[in-house]
């Protein structure tokens, strides 16, 4: 049975394993120091489909796939599937995923929905209700404009604390079962917000909330960030990594050498014209997916903290006045499915 | 975390690269006073064809705007923008205009952005 830990953790009794990952890019993606990562890439940021909508649904379908694929799995053995993405009403899941015909649990945390997935699903596992399923998403970049921002040909100057939207898909394969890595615990969030309205400035937006779960995570558990190989954000950038850096050392917590953000990992800062890095659901779980997972199945990562940010703004609100809201949600990984870091 | 609103925006603005202003202003200075002197020069060119003043500024005005979604539809404005910033977003203004240029100014803004919105781009950045 999960234990509560404090008010914020879980820490789980019977650890999930994630048995398979598979990630799809695009172009930018392709040419970034984790290009070689990708399972499946496609430099037409259509995707061969009539709209980027379309290519973003398209780049899910690929990603669970893919992941299915390397599992030995078919969508008929997944019992549920939990996935979300950047778009109004979640469509790029939707539609992405309409032709799989396994029971879905649309979610929304922005750009945390990688590890908003897979806290759900492991729960599920942990909770013997599922034997197997698919937590993913996806961002893209042009959807994203569409959705948040200008037309593409608009030709606005973008401010140094932009973060370029990934045009990217994560999908992972959880099951009842000893592959490592495994889920060992779970912290969800809290919705944050310190009054930040730049939405040019979405690291500066989410850093609290990156801040306040990982703070919960170490006072419910009493660890340290020693004992981790590393401490990764999601998408907070350069600007946001900062900011939480300072956040966290206020609170007595200093992660040190063991701090990274997959937004700072998925582009060369320098070459890319990222300005402050990448950022999106699909940032951090493509980095996740492609990068991290393996890292740990080949030894060279043995627990870490993977906390992917997400903004919960809308357009229309912002436009309205009001401050970004932001959330984190923290999965705790090890390739021990038990003893070790708990 | 124990901080007020006021704290974390001066931590924000600690953190946070200003916006290379120097370059910003320069660039828009002139590549804005380049779109204007072009517009000026349209101007001329078309009073010399014989068009009073009142007809030779909207005539510029049309061409402008015709060059602005040509470019746009080469998916080259976009790059310009990116130097240029606010001078690629400031209509030309004649002298003579200045009576009705809030009209007009207001006009070659929506008709950019109406541009804008129907069209999409057939490849990406």
């Amino acid at each position: 049975m999960a234990q509560r830990r404090g008010r914020y953790t879980v820490v789980l009794d019977n650890p999930p394993s994630i048995r398979a990952a598979a990630t799809v890019g695009c172009k930018k993606e392709s040419e970034g120091p984790l290009g070689g990562m990708f399972d499946i890439i496609n430099k037409d940021s259509y995707f061969g489909q009539a709209s980027w909508e379309k290519a973003e649904s398209q780049m899910q379908s690929l990603a669970v796939s893919k992941a299915l694929e390397k599992a030995g799995l078919q969508n008929t053995d997944i019992d549920f599937i939990f996935a979300g993405d950047l778009l109004n009403q979640c469509i790029g899941s939707t539609y992405g995923l309409r032709e799989l015909g396994i029971p879905y649990v649309g979610l929304f945390g922005a750009c945390s929905t990688m590890a908003e997935s897979l806290c759900v699903a492991s729960t599920f596992i942990e909770g013997g209700v599922a034997q197997k399923v698919v937590a993913c998403t996806s961002s893209h970049f042009c959807t994203a404009e569409r959705q948040f921002r200008f037309p593409l040909e608009y030709g606005g100057q973008r401010t140094p604390t932009a973060q370029w939207t990934a045009t990217a898909s994560g999908a992972a394969v959880l099951q009842n079962g000893d592959v490592p890595p495994f889920v060992r615990a779970i912290t969800v969030g809290t919705i944050e917000d310190l009054g930040v309205t730049d939405a040019n400035n979405m690291g500066a937006a989410m850093a609290p909330a990156a801040a306040m779960t990982i703070k919960h995570f170490f006072e419910d558990t009493g660890k340290k960030p020693e004992e981790f190989d590393l401490i990764i954000t999601g998408d907070l950038g350069k600007v946001g990594s900062s900011l939480l850096a300072d956040l966290l050392r206020r609170d007595g917590i200093d992660l040190g050498d063991r701090q990274s953000d997959c937004g700072l990992l998925l582009y060369d800062l320098e070459k890319q014209d990222v300005h402050a890095g990448g950022s999106g659901c699909g940032c951090s779980a493509s980095v996740l997916c492609g990068h991290l997972l393996p890292q740990m199945r080949e030894g060279k990562l043995h627990n870490i903290l993977f906390i992917a940010t997400g903004a919960l703004m809308s357009p229309t609100v912002v436009q309205q006045g009001e401050s970004i809201a932001s959330i984190a949600h923290l999965v705790c990984l090890s390739t021990q499915k038990s003893g070790g870091v708990f | 975390m124990n901080l007020t609103q006021e704290e974390y925006n001066e931590m924000t603005k600690k953190a946070s690269p200003p916006s290379p202003a120097a370059k910003n202003i320069t660039m828009a200075f002139l590549i804005g006073g380049l779109i204007c002197a072009v517009g000026q020069v349209l101007i001329f060119a078309y009073q010399n064809a014989g068009m009073d003043s009142e007809l030779a500024a909207g005539a510029a005005s049309i061409t402008l705007v015709f060059l602005s979604v040509l470019l746009t539809g080469l998916n080259s404005y976009d790059n310009i923008a990116k130097v240029a910033g606010a001078g690629t977003l400031v209509q030309t203004r004649s002298p003579r205009q200045r009576s009705s240029s809030k009209a007009k100014d207001l006009s070659l803004g929506l008709v950019r952005k109406c541009s804008l919105s129907q069209g999409r781009s057939s490849s990406m950045g």
